[in-house]
């Protein structure tokens, strides 16, 4: 039985935690709606591109002169896997949904035969992968110094995919990120970006080119792999700050039922406390 | 007087523009040109340049980097990797595309399109003159 001291110190802290969540929520629901308003300005942008791009790929598409990006290298033994993840903890399931999907998928190519290679963004999702997967690691992306992720985060990221490709590194990208979908619902998704996919679309009108539309799709294919990853960017910034902002939630509720149930505890061992004296007392004066 | 178009200028990260244009002067790669109403449906890629787009509040210019102008019936639509208003670009600006361009020039395989890139970047930056 602890102490009434202890119970009081005990409260105390549970008190300042309490707190601290509660400021950590509040911080995260004003970030969340920036990121949010971030995201929303980001999607014309996106739609515009991959609407392009879409009608560019379909009449371009199946011919043989069609650009890598888009054919692909002919296999798919390689496997590159870019795991985005926050930089910070304390928000709830969003890192291991992530490392979690992107834990599923990297054993599933292993077990076909696959080789698999990993890039990190974040750092928390390296942490979880580094017990199993560590030495398919080939890069980190550190982005703990940016306070807004802009496009110029991802046009290095995805100037980074673009080498590596080149070079012949990998075969196909897939991007693993949390799309939002409200405060307390994320859906880890996984993404193909090279080569490049793209859904629906195809039936564009008659446009006149300039330069050709093999030039075109060739100047635009690298950029939409950077507003790809830009889009995943931002969704998963949104994403963070609703699961962060509902796991404090939770958080701070918890810490309120525990101080409830402190204060019970600690009342009832200063009336034991009370009531033991007095029996003492009446006890010690009947004896007279 | 002629009809206008509705023209939308989009970077990445935000919306800039969304005004019903009565022409639009596209810096195009192939070399600049003019929408109108009833201008043929075009896709066309940008080079840096300046994008002006004449309005009935006036004209607003833009410096452009990397992108393409899409021209429809419904009208234009500009997707600019990088979208300054004019009256915001300055000479940090400029230094860092600068720097960039030569950077990729050192790079590239593509010499002559690398290099053309520096060369409309100055152009750029002695038309805003800074």
């Amino acid at each position: 039985m602890p102490s009434l001291k202890d119970l009081k110190n005990r409260i105390g802290s549970v008190k300042n935690t309490r707190k601290i969540t509660k400021a950590m929520q509040m911080v995260a629901a004003a970030k969340l709606r920036r990121a949010q308003e971030a995201a929303e300005a980001a999607r014309p942008y996106a739609e515009r591109m991959n609407a392009v791009m879409a009608g560019l790929a379909a009449s371009v598409g199946q011919s043989a002169s069609a650009p890598r990006l888009l054919a692909g290298t002919g296999s798919d033994k390689v496997h590159l896997l870019v795991v985005m993840t926050a930089e910070r903890g304390l928000c709830g399931g969003f890192n291991s949904s992530i490392a979690r999907l992107a834990r599923v998928h990297a054993n599933e190519l292993l077990a076909a035969g696959k080789t698999v290679k990993i890039l990190t963004v974040g750092k928390k999702g390296r942490e979880q992968l580094k017990r199993d997967l560590a030495n398919h690691f080939v890069g980190h992306v550190d982005l703990s110094e940016v306070k807004r992720v802009g496009y110029s985060n991802a046009q290095g990221i995805a100037r980074d995919l673009l080498t590596r490709f080149e070079a012949g590194e990998f075969d196909v990208a897939t991007i693993f990120y949390n799309r939002f979908q409200s405060v307390i619902s994320q859906i880890p998704t996984a993404q193909q970006v090279i080569p490049a996919k793209f859904d629906g679309g195809g039936a564009t009108a008659l446009y006149d080119y300039e330069p050709s539309e093999e030039a075109i799709l060739a100047d635009l294919l690298p950029r939409g792999v950077a507003t790809q990853v830009f889009a995943a960017l931002l969704e998963n910034g949104a994403s963070e700050q609703g699961a962060r902002m509902s796991a404090m939630d939770n958080a701070t509720r918890n810490a309120g039922d525990m101080i409830n149930k402190l204060t019970i505890q600690y009342n009832r061992s200063r009336q034991a406390a009370i009531t033991k004296e007095l029996i003492e007392i009446i006890s010690g004066a009947e004896a007279l | 007087m002629a009809g206008s178009v509705q023209f939308d200028l989009v970077s990445p990260e935000r919306r800039l523009a969304s005004v019903a244009a009565s022409e639009v002067q596209i810096p195009g790669a192939d070399g600049d040109l003019t929408a109108m109403e009833g201008h043929a449906p075009t896709i066309t890629t940008l080079r840096p340049g300046i994008l002006k787009a004449l309005s009935s509040e006036g004209t607003k210019s833009y410096v452009v980097t990397g992108g393409f102008a899409e021209i429809s019936a419904s009208g234009v639509s500009v997707l600019a990797e990088r979208a300054v208003p004019v009256e915001e670009a300055n000479a940090a600006l400029f230094d860092a595309l600068l720097a960039e361009a030569r950077d990729a020039a050192a790079t590239a395989d593509n010499k002559d399109a690398a290099d053309k890139l520096v060369a409309d970047m100055l152009a750029l930056r002695a038309a805003v003159g800074q």
